[in-house]
């Protein structure tokens, strides 16, 4: 829809001839929401935040920031977007402030603008005691802080964050999360960002597209994808050795079941209702129930249910491309 | 807040981010000053060991015949007059001929009677390779660190990116290349008679407009390529031939032909030239012109390439 701040129609972008990266995606992003791009490590996340950011140009399909071209208007998309990208991309050599400094001097700022406006993202950030040290000496958390900082001295109406808390610890994480939330009320933005943790998603996130191998396979609130599965997990195990998935069936507000792992995973509404039911009807055709556990659908559940994967299992292989990461920078020098 | 305000009063100007940008490389390497130190040594030891140690002046020099003070040489040897039994040769007379004779083939292969005056102008030309290849290192590194993703990322003109790594080069490559100067000097360079303190300026023209024509060639040579091996092996390919196929060494008019022909488009060959006849040779403006022009022309080409190539294909 025209008017929104963030559109993509068909957005694809092909490698080498060969590797779809992001495959056909079509999305919108309204005026001051959160919108998140959830999906494991090369689903497309990063190259889709590259084409709307006119890094990268699509191979089929167009994007329109605040209503220009990313590929025509390219220059102007530039000037009214803020990128915090997944890198560590400061200058080891320079301090906090000449950082922060070099971005205003890239979008041309006015000079006595951008000292003032610099100190003052500086003190937002909680960086300003330490805006003369050189970032080699700074930790990931302040990186990550000082990246928003720098993505910011533009007044940005639409922020990227790519993985804004990839390779943090679980504290540093929120810590992260509490400013980039005082920044969003303080400067009025909208924020279109990438996850690949789905609580962060979840409790951030006024609308999420999940994304896998390019695809967008499901979009909407938290809340919409979660109640799309229609309930509950309930999971449970018997002792006996035998088939009891008609006996579940049978029972009342149960949709659907599934046997995987030696346990029944059910699919039910109200489950704190259900369950009870369920364990009833077992015991009286004489089942023991050994094992029972309840979940309220997660946006991972949400992610099994679509992809038959679970979202958790690709997070080993970031922590090592983060350290990759850091051996990089460090050979630099 | 009015931020469509404060969007507006931003400028996005070439020489900003341009300044901004040369900054942070200067600043880079300032902080690095044992790299600065290894560059320099590089060209230092092949003054000492090429220009010292292989002593070419010593092969057309007679000081080391040790010719004795009288030389006896058979009558048949001698045709006019016929008939003479044996001649005896003044030896120190015949020693400073061979001296003079000596200078005079020097002065004709090299131009000047000093080969290490020669070959420590050559090394300026080699310390511009050498400071100059690592400019595309540079947009290599910054593309795998994400810092060339921020930049792109942001209304800053693609070509102030590409001239922030292009004067980056040069700027080292004149210091580089002052710091050979002065060594040279202190070795023992010999100034011809026509040098003023103002021909130096012409000197550092040559070497801004050789440094900006190389560099931009091998950033243009890296500029969509991820991995570091690409610069790295072009470097290696390039070196040697620009060396040895130029007149750093050895004039070329002694070169085979086809060598020859390699060395006239060496662009090498024209600021080693350049140099020499502002500094070592007595000046021919006729030569210093056409030295200057093929330098003006190859820097214009190059940098016009290297800046179109960014705007087409400088991305992530």
């Amino acid at each position: 829809m025209k008017g929104d701040v963030i559109r993509a129609e068909g957005l694809t972008k092909v490698f080498n001839r060969s590797v779809v990266a992001v495959d056909h995606v079509s999305f919108s992003v309204r005026d001051g929401e959160i919108f998140g791009f959830l999906g494991p490590n090369g689903a497309g996340k990063t190259t889709t935040i590259n084409m709307l950011t006119t890094v990268l140009r699509p191979t089929e399909g167009n994007a329109w920031v605040m209503d220009f071209d990313v590929v025509k208007q390219a220059k102007e998309v530039r000037k009214v977007i803020g990128v915090v990208p997944q890198e560590y991309t400061a200058d080891e050599d320079l301090t906090g402030y000449e950082n922060v400094m070099l971005c205003a001097d890239l979008y041309g700022i006015p000079r006595d603008v951008a000292k003032k406006r610099a100190l003052e993202l500086l003190e937002l950030v909680d960086l300003i005691d330490f805006k003369d040290k050189r970032v080699e000496t700074y930790s990931g958390g302040m990186r990550r802080r000082l990246e928003l900082a720098c993505g910011l001295i533009n007044r940005p109406k639409v922020l990227f964050l790519d993985e804004p808390t990839l390779g943090l610890d679980v504290h540093t994480r929120a810590a992260i999360w509490s400013y980039i939330k005082r920044l969003k009320e303080e400067y009025d933005m909208t924020i279109f960002m990438t996850t690949h943790y789905l609580e962060e998603a979840d409790a951030l996130c006024d609308r999420i597209a999940i994304i896998d191998h390019g695809k967008i396979i499901a979009m909407g609130s938290p809340d919409e994808l979660k109640n799309s599965l229609g309930g509950d997990i309930i999971t449970i195990a018997i002792k006996e050795r035998a088939d009891v998935t008609e006996i579940i069936k049978g029972c009342e507000n149960v949709k659907e079941v599934r046997y995987e792992n030696g346990a029944y995973r059910i699919k039910a509404k109200d489950g704190e209702v259900t369950a009870p039911l369920i364990i009833e009807a077992l015991r009286r055709r004489g089942y023991t129930v050994v094992k029972l556990s309840l979940t309220k659908p997660t946006l991972n559940e949400v992610f099994l249910e679509y992809t038959g994967r679970a979202l958790r299992d690709s997070e080993e292989s970031r922590e090592s491309f983060i350290a990759h990461r850091i051996t990089l920078m460090r050979a630099r020098r | 807040m009015s931020s469509s305000k404060l969007v507006e009063e931003a400028r996005p100007s070439l020489i900003r981010g341009l300044r901004a940008l040369l900054f942070r490389e200067l600043k880079k390497w300032l902080e690095d000053p044992v790299m600065v130190v290894m560059l320099v040594l590089q060209p230092l030891i092949w003054m000492g060991l090429l220009g010292k140690a292989m002593n070419i002046n010593a092969l057309f020099s007679a000081n080391n015949m040790n010719l004795p003070q009288q030389i006896h040489v058979p009558g048949d040897a001698v045709l006019s007059p016929p008939g003479l039994r044996f001649v005896v040769l003044n030896g120190t007379k015949l020693s400073q001929f061979f001296n003079e004779l000596g200078s005079k083939m020097m002065q004709g292969v090299f131009g000047t009677t000093d080969y290490f005056s020669f070959m420590s102008i050559g090394m300026v030309s080699m310390i511009v390779v050498t400071t100059t290849m690592f400019s595309g290192m540079s947009i290599v590194w910054d593309r795998r660190l994400g810092f060339l993703g921020k930049v792109l990322s942001t209304p800053v003109s693609r070509a102030a990116i590409i001239f922030s790594k292009i004067l980056n080069a040069t700027l080292r490559a004149m210091f580089q290349a002052t710091v050979i100067l002065a060594l040279a000097y202190l070795l023992g360079l010999q100034l011809s008679p026509t040098f003023t303190p103002m021909n130096l300026l012409g000197v550092y023209a040559a070497i801004f407009l050789l440094s900006v024509g190389l560099s931009s060639i091998f950033i243009a040579f890296s500029i969509r390529s991820t991995r570091l091996e690409r610069p790295m092996q072009f470097i290696s390919l390039i070196t040697m031939p620009l060396m040895f196929a130029s007149n750093i060494f050895f004039p070329i008019n002694l070169m085979p032909d086809w060598l020859q022909a390699v060395a006239k488009v060496n662009p090498l060959t024209y600021l080693t030239d350049a140099v020499r006849q502002l500094t070592i040779l007595p000046t021919n403006f006729t030569a210093l012109a056409w030295d200057f022009a093929y330098l003006i022309a190859f820097s214009a080409v190059f940098a016009v390439i290297g800046v179109l190539l960014s705007w087409r294909y400088l991305s992530l």
